[in-house]
């Protein structure tokens, strides 16, 4: 399977991005990405775009459900916000979106530093087995993968896609 | 004590899943501990300082030895972790009513927790405990006899990383009672395990072990030498009822040869940093002036304890969550092939 180039991808994503903010009349998002590949992607976005302010990023170590199963991960970064998100427009930018798991954690994470006006959902690629009602509003690239088969971003300088 | 520590409070893949002591931990864990402390007290600056990690666990204080500050910051940590609390002191239940340890350990059991936090007179109580307990249930160390407090000594060695930032190549003075300190012993074998460049243990000749220098630490009378280039003076509280022991002569005394003064602590790096672990006794083993004064890092240490106790608390459960689905896939195993 050929994967897409990730500059592309990213250059139209920013494309997509921008258009959208202005659609919704949005002029100063904070944009945040998910440890470690969302922080990756929206490092790229972030640099083609002309914000504000920096880039922020969560980590959804200890927002994860799956801490049953598997406990806590070993290197946790810890989240880099503003002290208050309080009515702001956020772009949370994601590198793989499945089950959609990762992102009900970083929301939920988002509402603990305070309630937003509003998050736009960015994910490089969507591989589909959703297991919850969770979408992106821009996609890069929609991948159909083989059963049990799976993508991984290495990075971030060169930011790169492979198959596994 | 019966069983290697680190034999009960590590899975087999090296994972904590009981906090004894750090006695034999790798300079790896103990960063690992340090390392989620510091992303925890990034959640403590939110206006929300709970995380959900914990939620529906149930963790019971077990203190069978006063505390304030110990108590309420495992209190605080485990609150914030989203977990149930269950305060029990020991001294005024059942145990008072003659129930046996280990009968009201079976009780608490029963009531299905998930944690226990301990603080107990008796050198290795926590790891008796930790023993006799059901595999399913971690225990913390909150302080054992003379033993250790393994907790305080990490949110020291936090304390020194976040002031001082690094505890390689550090130099770090322990000043006072030593022969009954369970802080100083758990501290020696951390700062020893982190690579500090020199441990020097500093009080009379009647509150320093004689076999002190086998932990890895160096053996001072005189404070004043003992202070030279040091980056971190950590003073103990000196217990009042030593001194009906003939161990001092006085306080007044004590103070002069060992209490940190404004012109002592001009004798260590200018940069040097103060820390005590609480409660202080003002003008018996530090000066208020210190005490309140620049170098002096004491109600930081307080702070960081509730991030180094809720790293503590996750690691431990997430450990006993390991290994009860290893002992579960071994038992699916077993049962697999005796049915093949």
């Amino acid at each position: 399977m050929q994967l897409p180039d990730i500059q592309q991808t990213c250059q139209q994503l920013t494309a997509d991005l921008q258009s959208l903010l202005q659609q919704r009349g949005i002029d100063n998002p904070l944009m945040v990405g998910i440890r470690t590949g969302g922080v990756w992607v929206a490092d790229i976005l972030h640099s083609q775009m002309t914000l504000e302010e920096p880039l922020f990023s969560v980590d959804i170590s200890f927002y994860r459900d799956d801490f049953e199963r598997h406990g806590l991960h070993p290197q946790v970064k810890g989240s880099e916000l503003p002290e208050s998100i309080e009515d702001r427009h956020i772009v949370l930018v994601d590198d793989v979106i499945m089950s959609g798991r990762t992102v009900r954690a970083a929301i939920n994470e988002l509402f603990d530093y305070g309630r937003p006006a509003s998050i736009i959902l960015v994910s490089l690629f969507d591989i589909g087995r959703r297991e919850l009602p969770i979408q992106p509003d821009l996609c890069g690239a929609r991948l159909a993968l083989a059963e049990g088969q799976l993508i991984k971003l290495s990075g971030p300088q060169p930011l790169t896609v492979s198959l596994l | 004590m019966t069983t290697d520590p680190n034999q009960i409070q590590l899975t087999a893949d090296g994972k904590l899943k009981h906090f004894l002591t750090i006695e034999g931990l790798s300079k790896e864990l103990l960063t690992e501990i340090l390392d989620t402390a510091d992303s925890f007290i990034s959640t403590q600056e939110r206006a929300v300082k709970k995380v959900p990690l914990l939620r529906g666990k149930t963790v019971v204080n077990l203190f069978f030895e006063n505390s304030t500050r110990t108590r309420s910051t495992f209190e605080l940590a485990a609150t914030r972790l989203s977990a149930d609390i269950l305060n029990l002191d020991i001294s005024r239940s059942a145990t008072a009513k003659g129930e046996t340890l280990m009968d009201t350990l079976w009780n608490l059991e029963a009531m299905y927790s998930d944690m226990f936090v301990v603080r107990h007179a008796d050198s290795g109580a926590a790891h008796f405990i930790a023993e006799h307990v059901t595999p399913n249930v971690a225990i913390i160390n909150a302080g054992d006899g003379r033993h250790a407090h393994p907790t305080q000594a990490m949110l020291d060695m936090l304390t020194i990383r976040r002031h001082k930032g690094a505890i390689e190549g550090k130099v770090v003075a322990i000043v006072g009672d030593i022969l009954h300190s369970r802080v100083a012993r758990s501290q020696i074998h951390a700062l020893n395990a982190l690579g500090a460049a020199e441990v020097r243990v500093v009080g009379p000749a009647t509150l320093l072990p004689r076999d002190i220098e086998a932990l890895g630490c160096k053996a001072y009378y005189d404070f004043n030498l003992a202070l030279r280039d040091c980056d971190v003076v950590i003073m103990l509280r000196l217990q009042k009822e030593r001194m009906q022991n003939a161990l001092l002569p006085s306080e007044s005394e004590f103070f002069k040869l060992y209490g940190l003064t404004t012109e002592k602590l001009a004798l260590a790096k200018p940069d040097a940093i103060v820390m005590h672990p609480g409660p202080i006794n003002r003008g018996v083993e530090i000066e208020s002036a210190v005490a309140d004064g620049p170098q002096s890092v004491i109600l930081n240490q307080v702070s960081y304890g509730i991030a180094v106790r809720m790293a503590v608390m996750a690691m431990a459960m997430s450990g006993q969550q390991a290994s009860q689905q290893a002992a579960q896939q071994a038992d699916d195993d077993a049962q697999g092939e005796a049915s093949a």
